[in-house]
C-alpha cells in the first residue's frame, strides 16, 4: 500500500498551557555582560569568594571563544549584551514556604507542581527554580535524616562549600563549550544534590525551572553526587510564559556515580516552542554530561524533549570504571518550526563498559529533528559493549528528520550495534483508524505513543503518564 | 438502512464508478459481484468515507441521513465497518491499546460508558473465544507480522467486537485458503441479524457457499448490471463475467 500523505496536513498547534505570566515583583538586573554583571550574581548570592574567581576565570575563557556553527539547527545572533542574567522575585531570604508569595506558589500549582509538603502522598520531593532564584525546597528535612542532601545550589555553595569545590566543573570544565562556558559564568540557580554512601533515595527527586521575567536567561547548573553503593531518581521539568521574543536557556548538568552507584536522570522539556509560525520560543542549549567513576557505576539518561524553539543537547556518559553502564532514552518532538539537534556522547574508557542508545525522534509540521550520537571506545575498554538504535517518525511532508552517528573504536575486542529506522504515519493507517472510529488526532496520538513506547518505560510511572499527555497536546491539530 | 442513488465516483481523472442504485435493508445479506477494475473496492471505500475518491454526483443514504457529509470515523461510531481487503499494519500500537480505543470511542458516541482495561479484556476474551482467536493477538503490533489469514480473521473479530449495523466486507476471501474461508464465513454468519445488514463484496462465488447471501448483484463497468438471488452468483461461476449483459469485464485494466 502506498503511504501517501495527502490527508496529512501541516500542524496547527494548540495553545500552548503554560503559557502565562506571573505578575510578581521582581529584582532584574540591567540588560549586559561584563565582568560586574557576574560579581553582581556572585553577590546576591552570597557566595565565596573561590566561586567567584571561578566564574571569572569562565567569563574571561568565554570572551576568548565562538559559538559553535556545526549542528544543524539555524536561529539569528543572539545578542548577548541584550539579555539580562538576574531575576528574582522580590524578598529576601526564605525560611519556610509561608514566607514565599503566594502568587508565586499559586504558578506553581498551575504548572501541577506539588509544592506542599501535605501532598506526600505523591512521594516527590521538589526544587523548584524561578527564573534565577530556587524558591523553595520540599522534603529536605526528611531527606536531611539519611543525611541526603537536596537543595538549591546557591545553599550549597554556601553550606556545602566542601563538596561543591570538589565536583563543580570536574565532569564539565569551565572550558567545555561555548555555552556551557557562559553557564559557568553567569549561572543563578539550579539543584545540588549528594547522596551519602549506601543510601537509597526513598523518593524521586525532582526540580521544576520555570523562566518568568521578560528579556532574561536562565541559566542553572545542578550537581548531583551518588556515593559508593547509592541510588537516586532525578526528575526535572521546564515551562516557560509565551513571549514573542526568543528567550535564552543555558544549562550544566553534572553527574558523579561512584562504585556501584546508580544515578537516574529524567527530563520533560517543555519549554515555550514558539508559536505555529516558528515566533518566539526559547533557545535551549544545554551541557549534560555523567561521569561514571566507579566499578559498575551505572547512570541513565531518560528525555522527552517537546518544547523549545532549538533544543541543542546531548547528556552524555564517560564510562571510565570498569563495568560501569551508561544509557540513554529521548524522545524529541518538533511540530511547527521547532527545530532539535539532539542526541549522546558514550565515551568507554574502563573494561567492560556498556552503554545502550535508544533515540526517537518525531517530525511534524516544518519541524526538523536531529540525532547526533557519538560512541568512542578507546584502547584500554576491553570488551565495551554498544547498542544504538535510532528511530524517526515523520509526520506530513514539510518536516525533517536527519541523523549523525559517530562511531569511533580503538579497541578490537569490542561489540557495535547500530539500528536505525525512518517512517511515516500514512494516510492509510489513519484511514483505517477512523474507520474503527478512532479520530485523526487519536489515531496520531496512538501511534505516536507506539513508537515512543520503549523510552516512556524508562521513565517513573507517573511521569510516563505526564509525558504521554504532554505529547498528545503537542501534536494537538497536527492533522488536517 | 443504505440507499445509494444515482453513484458517480472519480479518482483523479478517473471515473469508476457511473450510477450506481443499491438498496439494502436490515436483515439482509447483499453480495456485490465483479471482474476486476469494475469498481467493487471503490464503492466499499467510499460507503468507509476513504477521502481518495471524489463523488461527483449521486447520494448514499444510510438510516436515512447524508452517509457522504460524515467523516469516517463518525459513519464508523454510527455502526459503519468495512472489513479491509488489505488490512493496514500499524507497528508499535499493540492490538489491545488498538482495539480499546476504538471500542470506546463507539462506546462513546452511542452514550455508553468507556470500559476501563479490565472489562475490556473481559469482552475481549468472550468474543475470541466465539471466533476462535489467539489471546496472544491482544500483545502483538495491529497487524503487523499477521499471516493473510491472520489479517482478514482479525477484521472479522474486530467487527464482532464493535457491532456494526452495516458491515462491508471487501474481498474478504481473496488470498484465504479454504479452511481459513470456512473459520471467516462462520464469523460473518455468526453476525447475521435482523438488525444488522452486511455487503459481501467478492470477485469469486466461493465465499458466497459458505456466506449464503439474499441477493446479489453484478457491478461491471462501474454500473449495476444485474441483480438476483443467490442463484445468480452460480449462474456466474458457470458463464464468466464477459457472457453477463452488458459486460466486457474481462477486458477492463485491471484494479485491486
Amino acid at each position: 500500500m502506498s503511504t501517501s500523505t495527502n490527508a496529512i496536513e501541516a500542524l496547527v498547534n494548540r495553545e500552548y498551557k503554560w503559557g502565562f505570566v506571573t505578575e510578581i515583583e521582581q529584582d532584574v538586573a540591567p540588560p549586559g555582560l561584563n565582568e560586574d554583571t557576574i560579581r553582581l550574581i556572585s553577590s546576591k548570592k552570597n557566595e565565596p569568594e573561590w566561586l567567584l574567581e571561578w566564574r571569572l576565570k569562565a567569563y574571561r575563557h568565554w570572551l576568548t571563544i565562538k559559538e559553535p556553527t556545526w549542528h544543524n539547527v539555524h536561529y539569528p545572533p543572539i545578542d548577548y549584551q541584550g539579555i539580562s542574567y538576574y531575576a528574582a522575585p522580590k524578598k529576601k531570604e526564605l525560611q519556610s514556604l509561608d514566607e514565599v508569595d503566594p502568587e508565586l506558589l499559586r504558578t506553581y500549582e498551575k504548572l501541577g507542581i506539588p509544592l506542599e509538603e501535605q501532598k506526600m502522598l505523591t512521594g516527590v520531593a521538589v526544587d523548584a527554580v524561578f527564573d534565577s532564584v530556587s524558591v523553595a525546597t520540599t522534603f529536605k528535612e526528611k531527606l536531611a535524616e539519611l543525611g541526603i542532601i537536596f537543595c538549591s545550589f546557591s545553599e550549597a555553595a554556601q553550606e556545602h562549600q566542601e563538596l561543591v569545590r570538589k565536583y563543580l566543573g570536574s565532569v564539565v570544565p569551565y572550558t567545555d563549550n561555548f555555552f556551557a562556558t557562559l553557564n559557568s559564568a553567569v549561572f543563578t540557580d539550579g539543584s545540588f544534590c549528594y547522596i551519602p554512601k549506601g543510601v537509597r533515595c526513598p523518593m524521586e527527586l525532582s526540580t521544576y525551572f520555570r523562566i518568568n521575567a521578560a528579556s532574561t536567561g536562565q541559566f542553572e547548573r545542578t550537581l548531583i553526587v551518588a556515593e559508593p553503593g547509592s541510588h537516586v531518581s532525578y526528575l526535572e521539568g521546564c515551562t516557560a510564559p509565551m513571549r514573542d521574543e526568543n528567550q535564552l536557556h543555558a544549562a550544566v548538568v553534572e553527574l558523579i556515580a561512584h562504585d556501584d552507584a546508580r544515578i537516574k536522570y529524567s527530563t520533560i522539556q517543555n519549554w515555550y516552542p514558539g508559536d505555529k509560525d516558528g515566533k518566539g520560543g526559547i533557545y535551549n542549549f544545554v551541557t549534560k554530561r555523567g561521569k561514571c567513576l566507579g566499578r559498575n557505576s551505572h547512570i541513565s539518561w531518560t528525555q522527552v524533549e517537546t518544547g523549545s524553539a532549538i533544543t541543542w543537547k546531548y547528556p552524555s556518559c564517560m564510562l571510565i570504571g570498569d563495568n560501569s553502564v551508561g544509557e540513554f532514552y529521548s524522545v524529541a518532538l518538533t511540530n511547527n518550526y521547532q527545530q532539535a539537534d539532539t542526541g549522546t556522547k558514550m565515551i568507554h574508557v574502563g573494561k567492560n563498559t556498556r552503554s545502550t542508545i535508544v533515540s526517537k525522534g518525531i517530525s511534524a509540521g516544518h519541524g526538523q529533528n536531529t540525532y547526533r550520537g557519538g560512541v568512542k571506545i578507546l584502547k584500554n575498554a576491553t570488551g565495551a559493549r554498544n547498542y544504538t538504535q535510532c528511530d524517526s517518525l515523520l509526520i506530513g511532508d514539510k518536516c525533517g528528520a536527519h541523523t549523525f552517528p559517530y562511531i569511533e573504536v580503538k579497541n578490537s575486542t569490542a561489540r557495535m550495534e547500530h539500528e536505525a529506522s525512518t517512517s511515516k504515519i500514512g494516510d492509510d493507517q489513519i484511514f483505517y483508524c477512523n474507520q474503527r472510529g478512532i479520530t485523526k488526532e487519536d489515531a496520531v496520538n496512538l501511534i505516536v505513543n507506539g513508537f515512543c513506547k520503549e523510552v516512556f518505560r524508562e521513565l517513573p510511572m507517573e511521569f510516563a503518564v505526564e509525558a504521554q499527555k504532554l505529547l498528545s497536546v503537542s501534536l494537538e491539530g497536527s492533522v488536517g | 438502512m443504505l440507499e445509494i442513488k444515482n453513484l458517480y465516483v472519480k479518482a483523479g481523472n478517473h471515473e469508476i464508478l457511473k450510477g450506481v442504485h443499491l438498496k439494502v435493508n436490515a436483515g439482509e445479506v447483499h453480495s456485490i459481484m465483479g471482474p476486476n477494475g469494475s469498481g467493487k473496492s471503490t464503492l466499499a471505500q467510499v460507503l468507509a468515507g476513504r477521502e481518495t475518491y471524489e463523488v461527483t454526483r449521486g447520494e448514499v443514504l444510510y438510516e436515512g441521513k447524508n452517509l457522504l457529509e460524515m467523516a469516517p470515523e463518525e459513519r464508523a461510531c454510527e455502526g459503519v465497518f468495512m472489513a479491509f481487503q488489505y488490512p493496514v499494519e500499524i507497528p508499535g500500537v499493540s492490538s489491545a491499546q488498538f482495539l480499546k480505543a476504538a471500542l470506546n470511542a463507539i462506546r462513546r458516541a452511542r452514550g455508553l460508558e468507556e470500559l476501563d482495561a479490565m472489562e475490556f479484556l473481559a469482552l475481549v476474551k468472550q468474543k475470541f473465544k466465539v471466533l476462535g482467536v489467539d489471546e496472544k493477538l491482544l500483545h502483538r503490533s495491529v497487524n503487523e507480522g499477521f499471516s493473510g489469514g491472520e489479517k482478514k480473521r482479525n477484521e472479522i473479530f474486530q467487527m464482532a467486537l464493535l457491532e456494526p449495523r452495516l458491515c462491508i466486507l471487501d474481498e474478504t476471501d481473496s488470498g484465504l485458503d479454504i479452511d481459513a474461508l470456512k473459520i471467516v464465513a462462520s464469523g460473518v454468519n455468526g453476525l447475521r441479524s435482523p438488525g444488522r445488514a452486511i455487503l459481501v463484496i467478492t470477485h469469486y462465488q466461493r465465499l458466497l457457499n459458505y456466506i449464503i447471501p439474499d441477493y446479489v448483484h453484478v457491478l461491471v463497468e462501474g454500473r449495476i448490471v444485474r441483480s438476483g438471488g443467490k442463484e445468480l452468483a452460480l449462474e456466474l461461476e458457470e458463464k464468466g463475467y464477459a457472457l453477463i449483459e452488458g459486460g466486457a469485464g474481462a477486458a477492463a485494466p485491471g484494479r485491486r
